[in-house]
C-alpha cells in the first residue's frame, strides 16, 4: 500500500509545491500529457501523488482519503468544523501567502476600524431597512471574527469570484477577501480595516489524523518525514 | 421504550401539566423561512441552526426554537390574554463541541399578559420549576431590565446610550464602548485625524457603492458632536460595574440593588419590578431565601431577553446544558408584531437532560 499525498492540481501553488519537495530530494511531476491529472513520485519509495483541486483538499484529508495534502491554512480553517482535530500542521511552505482581510470603499472617511463598521452597520440598517452586507467566500471565518469581535447589523453575501466588485456593483458594502499585495483592493477603490486582519495564510503541509496506516504505511510515513526533515 | 419514545413521553408529560395550568398546545412547522429569523438574529443564526433551500421557497432553516414562530402566530391572531404550550425538535449546529447534541425535544411554556408582568414571570418560573420534579438542580435568575434601565440612566448622549443598549448582550463590545465614552481609553485609530479634517469629503477618491455621501456627511457629523460630548462620569461606571457584580441571594441582591438606585434614581422602578417578582414568586411558594441572582446572568447567550431571564442546572455537570432556560422577550414582540407589541414571557425544559439526571440520581 502507499501513502496518498495531494497537491493542488494547477497554477504556480502546484509548481511551488514541485520545487519545495524538489529542494528536499523528493521529485515530484505529472506525468502523461499537460491535462492529464496524474503524477509520479521519485526520491522515497511507497508515496503516490494525488493532483487535487486546493479547495477539496481539505475535504479529502479530513474523510481520510489521502494522508497528507498540500492547501492553504485559509481552505483548511473555513471548511473544517473543529481542524485540529482533524489534521495537523507539518509544515508551512513559505510561498502562497495570503491575508483574509476586511476591506471598506476608500471613499469612506469615517471607517477605519471594526469598531466604525460596527457603528456604520447600526445607521445603515435605521436607513435602509436591511443589514450591511458583506461580500466573501469565507463564511464561517468572517463570522467567528465578527462575533469576537462584537460586529453586529452585518449579513454575509456568497461571492466566489471578482468579490472586490461587488461593491460597485450595488451587491454589497464590505468583501471579506484574500489579498496578498493589495494591488486588486486599490485598483477598485477599496481600503483595508486597521484591525481587519481575520486570518494569515500560506501553503501549509498537512497530515490527515482520519486516514488509516498499516504498520508498512507507517514506516513509508516516517522515512518520508525524515526526508523533509519535518518534525511529526 | 426505545431513548426516542421515553423523550416522548416525558415531553407528553410535561406539555399535559401545562395544559392543565391554562396552555393552549400549539404546532409549528419544522421549516421556517430563514428571512424572519436572519433579520431578527442577524448572521450568528447561520452559525446555529441548518439552513437549507429550494428554488421556490428560498432559503429555509430547520426550527432552531420555537418561540419565533409561535410570537408571529400569536402577533397574527391571537386573543389576549394567551398561554401556549407546545413540544417537539428543534435543529441546532455543533460545529465546535461534538459532544452537544443537534437535535433535541424543547417542551415550552410563553405567556402573552399585560396586566401583571411579575406575576407572569413567577408563574413561568414556579410551572417549570415544578415540572422539573425532585432532580436536584440549582437555578440561577438575573434581570436584564435592571442594566437596560441603568444605561438609560447614564448621564450622557443619546447615541452613546443607544450604542451601549444595542451591545447588552456583548459584553466585550459593551465595555469597549463604556470604557470609551468614560475617557478611559484612546480613540480608535484614525477618529482623531479624521475629525481634524476640515472637509473630509474632499479626498479625489470615486464614491462607489449603496451608502451615499450623506451618509458618511452624517456618520462624520455625529463623530464631531461625539468628540465634544463629557465624558461619562466615573462615579456612573462605578455604579453600573458595581450593579453587575451583584450576585446574592434574592433578599440581599435586592438590598444591594436599592443601595445602588440611591446614586442611580434609573433603576429604581426596575428595582420596584424586582421586588413584585420576588413577592408573586413567594405567593406560589418558591423558596427566595435561597434562590441565586446574578445581574449579568444571561448577558451571553440570551439575546433579546429584556427582562427576567431565569435557568436550571444540574449541580457539579458542567458538561451538560441547562435544563430549563426562560426569560422575558417584550421586546420580541415588538419586532415581530409590526407595530403591535404585548409584553411576553416563557421558557423551555429539555426532557432528555431531565432524563438523563434521573437515570444517574
Amino acid at each position: 500500500m502507499t501513502i496518498k499525498l495531494g497537491v493542488p492540481s494547477k497554477g504556480r501553488l502546484m509548481e511551488k509545491t514541485f520545487d519545495w519537495f524538489g529542494a528536499r530530494g523528493v521529485s515530484l511531476s505529472r506525468s502523461g500529457s499537460d491535462r492529464e491529472y496524474a503524477g509520479k513520485v521519485e526520491g522515497v519509495e511507497g508515496v503516490e501523488l494525488v493532483l487535487l483541486s486546493a479547495g477539496e483538499i481539505p475535504r479529502e484529508l479530513s474523510a481520510g482519503r489521502i494522508h497528507l495534502g498540500v492547501t492553504g491554512t485559509d481552505l483548511v480553517r473555513e471548511k473544517l468544523g473543529l481542524w485540529e482535530q482533524k489534521v495537523e500542521t507539518l509544515a508551512e511552505l513559505g510561498f502562497g501567502g495570503a491575508d483574509l482581510i476586511i476591506a471598506v470603499p476608500a471613499c469612506w472617511p469615517d471607517v477605519n476600524t471594526l469598531d466604525d463598521l460596527d457603528a456604520v452597520s447600526a445607521a445603515f440598517r435605521a436607513e435602509h431597512g436591511f443589514r450591511l452586507r458583506i461580500a466573501t467566500k469565507y463564511h464561517r471565518l468572517v463570522r467567528e471574527f465578527m462575533r469576537e469581535n462584537g460586529v453586529a447589523d452585518y449579513q454575509l453575501v456568497d461571492s466566489q469570484g471578482a468579490t472586490e466588485g461587488t461593491i460597485k456593483n450595488m451587491t454589497a458594502e464590505a468583501v471579506a477577501d484574500i489579498t496578498s499585495t493589495g494591488d486588486t483592493l486599490r485598483a477598485n477603490h477599496l481600503k483595508i480595516l486597521s484591525d481587519g486582519l481575520v486570518l494569515k495564510s500560506q501553503a501549509t503541509l498537512f497530515r490527515s489524523r482520519q486516514a488509516a496506516l498499516s504498520d508498512n504505511e507507517r514506516e513509508v510515513l516516517k522515512v518520508l518525514i525524515e526526508q523533509l526533515d519535518l518534525e511529526s | 421504550m426505545s431513548d426516542k419514545a421515553l423523550v416522548r413521553a416525558r415531553a407528553a408529560d410535561i406539555r399535559a401539566q401545562f395544559e392543565n395550568a391554562g396552555a393552549q398546545a400549539v404546532e409549528t412547522s419544522v421549516l421556517q423561512p430563514a428571512e424572519a429569523l436572519l433579520d431578527l438574529y442577524g448572521e450568528d443564526i447561520r452559525a446555529r441552526a441548518y439552513v437549507t433551500s429550494d428554488t421556490l421557497l428560498g432559503e429555509q432553516m430547520l426550527r432552531p426554537d420555537f418561540t419565533v414562530p409561535v410570537v408571529q402566530m400569536h402577533m397574527a391572531h391571537g386573543a389576549e390574554p394567551a398561554r401556549y404550550t407546545y413540544s417537539g425538535e428543534v435543529f441546532r449546529r455543533q460545529e465546535e463541541d461534538t459532544t452537544r447534541a443537534n437535535e433535541y425535544t424543547q417542551v415550552g411554556y410563553e405567556v402573552f399578559d399585560r396586566e401583571n408582568p411579575a406575576a407572569a414571570d413567577a408563574e413561568v418560573f414556579s410551572l417549570v420549576k415544578s415540572a422539573l420534579g425532585n432532580v436536584p438542580l440549582r437555578a440561577a435568575t438575573g434581570d436584564i431590565g435592571l442594566l437596560m434601565a441603568a444605561v438609560r440612566g447614564l448621564a450622557t448622549t443619546s447615541e452613546r446610550k443607544a450604542a451601549l443598549l444595542r451591545h447588552v448582550w456583548r459584553p466585550r463590545r459593551f465595555r469597549m464602548l463604556l470604557d470609551r465614552f468614560a475617557g478611559r481609553v484612546d480613540l480608535p485609530e484614525g477618529r482623531a485625524a479624521l475629525l481634524e479634517q476640515d472637509d473630509p469629503m474632499q479626498s479625489g477618491i470615486p464614491f462607489i457603492g449603496l451608502r451615499t455621501p450623506a451618509e458618511v456627511v452624517q456618520r462624520i457629523e455625529t463623530l464631531r458632536a461625539d468628540s465634544v460630548a463629557k465624558p461619562i462620569p466615573a462615579v456612573q461606571v462605578d455604579l453600573l460595574e458595581a450593579l453587575l457584580n451583584v450576585r446574592e441571594t434574592l433578599p440581599f441582591a435586592l438590598e444591594q440593588l436599592r443601595d445602588i438606585a440611591v446614586d442611580l434614581p434609573a433603576i429604581t422602578e426596575a428595582v420596584f419590578c424586582l421586588r413584585d417578582r420576588i413577592d408573586e414568586m413567594s405567593k406560589l411558594g418558591v423558596d427566595v431565601d435561597t434562590l441565586e441572582f446574578e445581574a449579568s446572568f444571561g448577558r451571553t447567550n440570551m439575546e433579546y431577553y429584556d427582562g427576567f431571564v431565569f435557568g436550571f442546572y444540574a449541580e457539579g455537570r458542567a458538561d451538560l446544558p441547562a435544563v430549563a432556560t426562560g426569560g422575558r422577550y417584550d421586546a420580541l414582540t415588538r419586532v415581530l408584531g409590526q407595530g403591535n407589541e404585548i409584553p411576553a414571557v416563557g421558557a423551555v425544559i429539555r426532557p432528555e437532560i431531565l432524563l438523563q439526571l434521573e437515570g444517574s440520581k
